[in-house]
C-alpha cells in the first residue's frame, strides 16, 4: 500500500524537542479528523519514542532524530522514530514493563505505553548503529462514505 | 510556576500544571521533593487538574511521591486527573495503587 501523504522531520535530541515532535505528529494526524482521544494517544506514543532517543540512544551527546509520518488510504497513521545512537542490546528486555536503565526519574513504562496506545509497535535495533521504532494506529472514520 | 502548594495542618495539596514530559520532569521532581521534605505531611493530595499532557515521566513523578510518602508513613491521593493523564496512569496500574478522587 502506497502512502497518500508523508512528512519527514529531523531534529536534535534536545529534550525541548519532545513537545515539538508530539505536536508535529498531532498536526499531521489532524487531516484524518481524529477524536481528541485519538490525537492524545498519538501524542503520548510519540513522546515516549522520542524520549527514548534522547535518554537512551544519545546518553552523553546530541544526535539527530528522524520523525517520519505517513498516512495510508485505509486511514492508518504510521509513525517512524529513528535514531543513529547506541542501539538496544536486548529489545525484548527493553520492552518489559518497569524495566529501565534510565535511573530513578524514569518509570520503565515507555514501550508499555506505546503498546497500549497504538495498534502496532515494531522495534528494530542494532547496537552501535541505532534504533527504529515504527508505530501504527488506524484512525476511525467518523463520516463513512 | 508549575507547582503550587497549600498546607493545612499535616495535609499538603500540590497542584501540578503544564505538560509533564521528560523535559519538564526533572524540575518538577526536584520541586516536589523539596516541598515534601519541608512540609513532612501525613497526607499528600496531588491535584493534576492543570496537567495538559502527561507521558510516562508523569508515572515516575507520581511513584516517586508515593514512595516518599510511604517512607513518611503517610498517604497520597490523586485529584482532578484529566482523561489523558488518567489513561497513562491506568496503563501503569497507578489507579490500583492510590486512592483517586474525581
Amino acid at each position: 500500500m502506497k502512502p497518500v501523504n508523508e512528512a519527514k522531520l529531523t531534529f536534535w535530541s534536545r529534550s525541548a524537542n519532545e513537545g515539538f515532535a508530539r505536536t508535529a505528529a498531532a498536526c499531521f494526524a489532524a487531516q484524518l479528523d481524529p477524536t481528541l482521544d485519538e490525537v492524545n494517544d498519538v501524542k503520548t506514543a510519540v513522546s515516549e519514542a522520542v524520549t527514548n532517543c534522547i535518554v537512551h540512544a544519545y546518553p552523553d551527546q546530541l544526535g539527530l532524530i528522524v520523525l517520519r509520518l505517513r498516512l495510508y488510504p485505509d486511514n492508518t497513521l504510521e509513525i517512524v522514530v529513528k535514531d543513529s545512537g547506541v542501539g538496544i542490546p536486548d529489545v525484548d528486555q527493553a520492552r518489559t514493563p518497569l524495566w529501565s536503565t534510565g535511573g530513578a526519574d524514569r518509570s520503565g513504562m515507555g514501550f508499555t505505553i506505546m503498546e497500549s496506545f497504538m495498534d502496532a509497535v515494531k522495534v528494530r535495533s542494532r547496537p552501535g548503529k541505532g534504533t527504529t521504532v515504527t508505530l501504527r494506529r488506524r484512525i476511525a472514520r467518523r463520516f463513512p462514505g | 510556576m508549575p507547582i503550587a502548594c497549600e498546607e493545612t495542618g499535616r495535609a499538603l495539596t500540590v497542584r501540578v500544571e503544564g505538560e509533564i514530559d521528560h523535559h519538564a520532569a526533572r524540575q518538577l521532581m526536584e520541586e516536589l521533593s523539596r516541598r515534601l521534605d519541608a512540609a513532612l505531611p501525613k497526607s499528600l493530595t496531588l491535584d493534576l487538574g492543570g496537567v495538559a499532557f502527561m507521558d510516562s515521566s508523569g508515572i515516575a513523578l507520581v511513584l516517586r511521591a508515593y514512595r516518599r510518602m510511604v517512607a513518611l508513613r503517610g498517604s497520597v491521593t490523586l485529584q482532578n486527573v484529566p482523561d489523558q493523564a488518567a489513561k497513562v496512569l491506568k496503563a501503569a496500574g497507578v489507579d490500583r495503587l492510590l486512592p483517586w478522587n474525581e
